[in-house]
């Protein structure tokens, strides 16, 4: 059996008057009201993503949750180190990315566990969008499941949002198109058979239907790139940790979602 | 990862235009294919009956995943069950779905799951009873983005 | 590690009582018609088989297929007679089993 395949142009956004303006400090353009993604979705799979049994993505948080109290042969596990007291991870995600002072660099989830994995249990790196980090970070993330984002731009992450900034706002791709001209002028319109949402990445790690799995936000961010025909990032880049942190300063008071579902 | 087979479902909008450089070649299952495919698990062709109740939603936004319940009206004793549900689809090239063989034990004909669906179609559910009666019941849902890779 | 199953069963039920059962397991349900990051065809791997038993008794049954949504989802039912253990097993088409359990307790 053989398909072609359909292409689909969007002919819309060229045409457009006016550029954009922003004020460059360090106030991201936030839509109004803020709407996570689950809002655009229909009841069906809303009432999938609220199903604690059902919702396929507690496949990878049951897993995630095995592996943090596995002991490695360091003899520390994550459960050793992060208790109800100790470093408690209940609010870490509502604060990711974020800056760590030890290497001076924007961590986001995956980049932390993995410098914990690194430093603290000598196990070695997992690869972005490997079975094992989607799991343990979509463990974590629903940890905060219900807590608004609180990111904030800081002295030090300055540089970051700056740069994750730029990259919503630089058109790119065969198509020409800037992640602001779908995200923040367009939601609630239809793509595809697709509805645009406000490009909110506080489900992730979420499942989707289209990729019938769980993936990691960055991939996400991969689609959308590839989606204006244009070569995307490699998962877990620095510029889109800082896009990363620009789309979760933008979405602050938006409750963690992890695990969401999505199309 | 990327589809081998991709077709999508266009929906008009005020913000996409489709158009197919050449046309695809739908090789949608023609409802033949389903007969086959019925004919092939129980060896006769059902009768539509009220005894079969099937929910599907209207809308699946996702061909990929879509939720299915069936529920068949029996009293599921040693003398009265039954023994097998079917579901097929009229548009995927391989009709049948899945197949269900039930016990007294069951104590209640009634599924849930979750299908793959190449598109807008009619699912069926066939039950057969014990005492060989065997009855049908379709919905139909409108797939918005169809799960191209079982096509 | 296995594939993750999950199963959700009452833990205890009165006698006669009819009990919904769910179960959830990962697995692709690779249909075959994928292909992967290099353009190579990602080989058909299914799950063919889902039983389950009532102690040693078989009494639920599924055949799965391609259009089997990826990470099966199914829900059914059985009548609790006795105290007893419930096995979920799998199978996949390469003749690799995935099994679980639960016990329920009749009161
Ligand atoms: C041509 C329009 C378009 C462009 C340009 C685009 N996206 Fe998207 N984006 C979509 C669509 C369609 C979806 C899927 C539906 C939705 O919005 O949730 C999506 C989904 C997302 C999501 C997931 C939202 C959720 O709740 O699941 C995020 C995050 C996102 N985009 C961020 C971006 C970023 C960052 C860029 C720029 C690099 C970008 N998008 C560029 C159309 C676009
Ligand atoms: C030996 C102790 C130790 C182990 C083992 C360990 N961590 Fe950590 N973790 C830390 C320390 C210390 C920090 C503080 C920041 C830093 O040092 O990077 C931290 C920070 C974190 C944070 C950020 C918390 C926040 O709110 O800022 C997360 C998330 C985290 N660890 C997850 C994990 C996971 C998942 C594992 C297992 C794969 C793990 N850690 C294993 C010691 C540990």
């Amino acid at each position: 059996m053989k398909f072609k395949l359909m292409v689909t142009a969007l002919i819309l956004m060229s045409c457009e008057s006016a550029s954009y303006t922003t004020s460059y400090d360090n106030a991201p353009t936030q839509p109004t009201p803020l709407k996570s993604g689950t809002e655009f979705l229909t009841p069906e799979t809303r009432a999938l993503q609220s199903d604690s049994f059902a919702n396929p993505a507690f496949l990878w948080v049951d897993r995630g949750e095995t592996l943090f109290f596995q002991t490695p042969i360091s003899g520390q596990a994550c459960s050793n180190c992060h208790t109800e007291s100790v470093r408690p991870l209940k609010d870490s995600a509502t604060q990711f990315p974020k800056f760590n002072s030890k290497t001076q660099t924007l961590f986001n989830l995956e980049a932390q566990i993995n410098y914990c994995r690194v430093t603290y249990q000598q196990e070695p790196q997992l690869a972005y969008e490997t079975e094992d980090l989607l799991a343990l970070t979509a463990y974590t993330a629903s940890r905060s499941k219900g807590r608004p984002l609180t990111v904030a731009v800081t002295q030090e992450t300055e540089s970051n949002f700056k740069n994750g900034r730029d990259y919503f706002f630089t058109r790119r791709g065969q198509m020409n198109f800037s992640c602001t001209q779908c995200h923040d002028r367009h939601w609630g319109q239809k793509l595809r058979g697709d509805t645009i949402s406000q490009g909110h990445g506080n489900g992730f790690p979420a499942y989707r239907l289209e990729w019938e799995s769980l993936g990691s936000l960055h991939r996400r961010l991969s689609d959308c790139d590839r989606g204006v025909r244009a070569e995307p990032l490699p998962l877990g880049s620095q510029t889109y940790i800082d896009l990363e942190f620009y789309l979760a300063v933008r979405a602050t008071g938006l409750a963690v979602e992890t695990p969401a579902i999505r199309r | 990862m990327k589809h081998l087979v991709k077709r999508r479902d266009i929906l008009k909008s005020s913000l996409a235009v489709s158009f197919s450089l050449t046309t695809p070649a739908l090789a949608l299952a023609k409802t033949d294919d389903m007969t086959a495919a019925i004919l092939d698990t129980f060896g006769r062709l059902p009768k539509e009956s009220d005894a079969i109740l099937l929910k599907i939603p209207p809308i699946s936004e996702n061909g990929y995943s879509v939720p299915v319940e069936i529920e068949v009206e029996s009293p599921m004793t040693n003398k009265h069950f039954v023994k097998k549900i079917a579901l097929f689809s009229d548009r995927n090239p391989l009709p049948l779905l899945a197949v269900y063989k039930l016990t007294p034990r069951s104590g209640l004909a009634k599924i849930s799951t979750r299908v793959r669906l190449g598109g807008t179609q009619s699912v069926h559910a066939i039950a057969e009873m014990r005492n060989g009666d065997l009855i049908s019941a379709k919905a139909k849902t409108l797939v918005t983005v169809a799960a191209c890779v079982i096509l | 590690m296995a594939n993750n199953i999950r199963i959700a069963a009452p833990k205890t039920v009165r006698k006669g009582e009819v009990i919904e059962l769910k179960t959830l397991i990962q697995h692709a349900m690779e249909s075959g018609y994928r292909v992967d990051k290099r353009g190579e065809p990602i080989p058909r791997k299914i799950l063919q088989k889902f039983e389950c038993f009532y102690d040693d008794t078989l009494i639920f049954e599924a055949e799965f297929h391609r259009g089997v949504a990826a990470n099966p989802f199914l829900t059914f039912y059985t009548r609790a007679e006795n105290s007893g253990i419930l096995k979920f097993r799998y199978t996949e088409e390469t003749g690799e089993i995935f099994e679980d359990s639960v016990e329920i307790t009749v009161k």
